[in-house]
């Protein structure tokens, strides 16, 4: 690849976004470590009969993979806005929807496969038979990608903003409405043993069209959100 | 004038619904009619005190994009 | 006439004439909105007869009906306005994209509750997880994201351009709630309930529903251009015509 090139800037920039998350290994854990809890909050609220948690546990798994999601959503662009390597993004020569992609890509490496990888455990806490818990992770490993370019345009939006901790998860429920229908449509189907490849071929639609438009929709919203 | 009232013993849900039309309306119509009185007060107030800042003998400054 | 009319479009978007314009329409239409109003309350809760399935209950149509289909078509009008100013740059298009969310807020809660109250004496519940109900709620959170993410703003541009962007993502999300929430229905067998069979009211239900709907619109034209022209005051508070407009407004007793 021949230096200042597209694709090297762009593996350039996945290159330094991962280092930097890997020298802050522990922010990585957290959005984990939010999720075991929550799991764990739930068999002492509802009671340990394994018929009701295996009936809720698709539904609890994605909700508060969702919910640990949005809490690391906020920092996706927050630490390049405030030491200015985002105006230096916005100025490079390379497409900006192709970089923010690249950061996209690095926020789902970092925050979202973690939970992918710790879903299987936290379902069979709650007794969610293996057939079900495979097609959880198939869900979740469509569906996390989607909510992260989804949430990232919102991030975006807000970026120039003062407050928008609250702001953000309002935003970004309607948008997630869609994807948990189907994500968790499909791990109920799964579990009553119907066809679930339906659910699983709209969420791989909606991917294939964010993968697309969403990062250009960012790279339009940081422009809008930044342009002072 | 009583059954009116009485709706056909619906005339809780009737009436609560149509006192919620009304009063979100009123509310939605007397909001901005207030805001739009503050702020104009709010720039004769400070179309005062430039005033009072001007000292006698010096040209107004042009404060348009204040 | 193929000149005048662009022209007089071109000059409508500038503040100063919009202001005078719209505080012309204003008084006509809440005049209109409050006669049509009027008139279809009258037909609707006097001359038309008793619903033979639902008593005197069917009455809430005539403001639900209207409401919902106000907040669909405020969305709709929002935008256009808001493409038209992202596309153009038009500020007075950001002012009515931003002045048209709080109303459309304001009729998507109406709808909410309205049908609610409906819902209760007929369905036996408040709230039910039928896909048009969820849709409207969704709608409610939408409106409140853009109000929302407007005010987040320090700077009152930028955030009228951000929340249009986001206006702009919502009318691309909605449908795709609607499908959605429609397929989540058929596989958990939700309650699916029919409030308005196939079209055969009788006319004397018909008329004054759509009397009533004109009413909103007109409304919403009179609450639009209200707000617009208090938002204009805001953004160009420093401006001559506006300074012009608060003195004269202490020595005429009214602006």
């Amino acid at each position: 690849m021949t230096p200042g090139s597209t694709p090297a800037a762009c593996a350039a920039l996945l290159r330094r976004d991962l280092t930097l998350a890997w020298r802050r290994r522990g922010d990585i854990a957290l959005p984990v470590l939010y999720a075991v809890i929550v799991v764990t909050l739930f068999p002492f609220a509802l009671g340990p009969e394994p018929q009701l948690l295996q009936r809720i546990a698709g539904g609890v798994v994605f909700v508060t993979v969702l919910l640990a999601m949005l809490l690391s959503l906020d920092g996706l662009f927050r630490p390049d806005i405030d030491d200015g390597s985002m105006e230096q993004l916005m100025l490079a020569p390379q497409p900006l929807a192709l970089l923010v992609g690249m950061k996209i890509l690095a926020h789902w490496l970092t925050a979202a496969l973690p939970l992918v990888v710790v879903a299987p455990v936290l379902a069979s806490m709650l007794h969610l038979p293996p057939p079900a818990i495979v097609v959880l992770v198939v869900a979740l490993a469509v569906a996390t990608p989607l909510l992260s370019l989804l949430g990232a345009v919102l991030v975006a939006l807000a970026a120039g903003a003062k407050r928008s901790g609250m702001l953000l998860a309002l935003m970004l429920l309607p948008l997630c409405v869609p994807v948990v229908i189907f994500a968790a449509g499909a791990v109920a189907a799964a579990q009553d043993g119907l066809p679930w490849i339906a659910p699983i071929a709209w969420l791989g639609a909606g991917l294939a069209l964010a993968v697309v438009l969403a990062p250009l929709a960012c790279a339009a919203a940081l422009r809008i959100a930044m342009d002072t | 004038m009583s059954a009116f009232l009485a709706m056909g013993g619906y005339g809780f849900y009737v009436w609560t619904a149509f006192a919620i039309f009304f009063i979100v309306l009123l509310i939605d119509t007397l909001a901005p009619l207030a805001r739009r009185r503050r702020h104009l007060r709010e720039i004769r107030a400070r179309i005062a005190r430039q005033a009072n800042r001007r000292r006698p003998g010096t040209p107004a400054r042009n404060e348009s994009n204040a | 006439m193929a000149n005048w009319v662009p022209l007089w479009l071109h000059r409508l978007g500038s503040p100063p004439t919009f202001y005078r314009f719209a505080g012309a329409v204003y008084p006509w239409a809440l005049g209109l909105a409050f006669v049509l109003g009027a008139i279809a309350l009258y037909g609707g809760l006097v001359v038309a007869p008793a619903d033979y399935q639902q008593g005197d209950a069917y009455r809430i149509i005539f403001i639900h009906v209207p409401s919902a289909w106000m907040s669909l078509f405020i969305y709709g009008v929002m935008t256009l306005a808001a493409f038209i100013a992202l596309v153009w740059r038009i500020k007075l298009a950001e002012t009515v994209a931003m002045a048209s969310a709080p109303i459309g807020a304001a009729f998507t809660a109406i709808t909410l509750a309205t049908g609610s109250l409906w819902g209760k004496p007929m369905w036996g519940t408040w709230w039910t997880w039928d896909a048009r109900l969820t849709s409207e709620l969704v709608l409610l959170f939408i409106y409140l994201g853009i109000i929302g993410l407007c005010h987040a703003f320090e700077d009152r541009r930028q955030g009228a351009r951000a929340a249009a962007f986001l206006v702009l993502v919502g009318a691309v999300n909605v449908p795709i709630v609607h499908f959605s929430v429609n397929w989540w229905n058929t596989l958990h067998q939700g309650a699916t309930i029919r409030l308005l069979g196939p079209s055969h009211m009788a006319a004397s239900m018909v008329w004054p529903l759509l009397t009533m709907m004109g009413a909103t619109k007109f409304y919403y034209i009179a609450s639009l251009f209200s707000r617009v022209r208090t938002e204009l005051l805001a953004a160009e508070g420093g401006k001559a015509w506006v300074r012009e407009l608060a003195v004269a407004g202490v020595a005429g007793g009214k602006a």
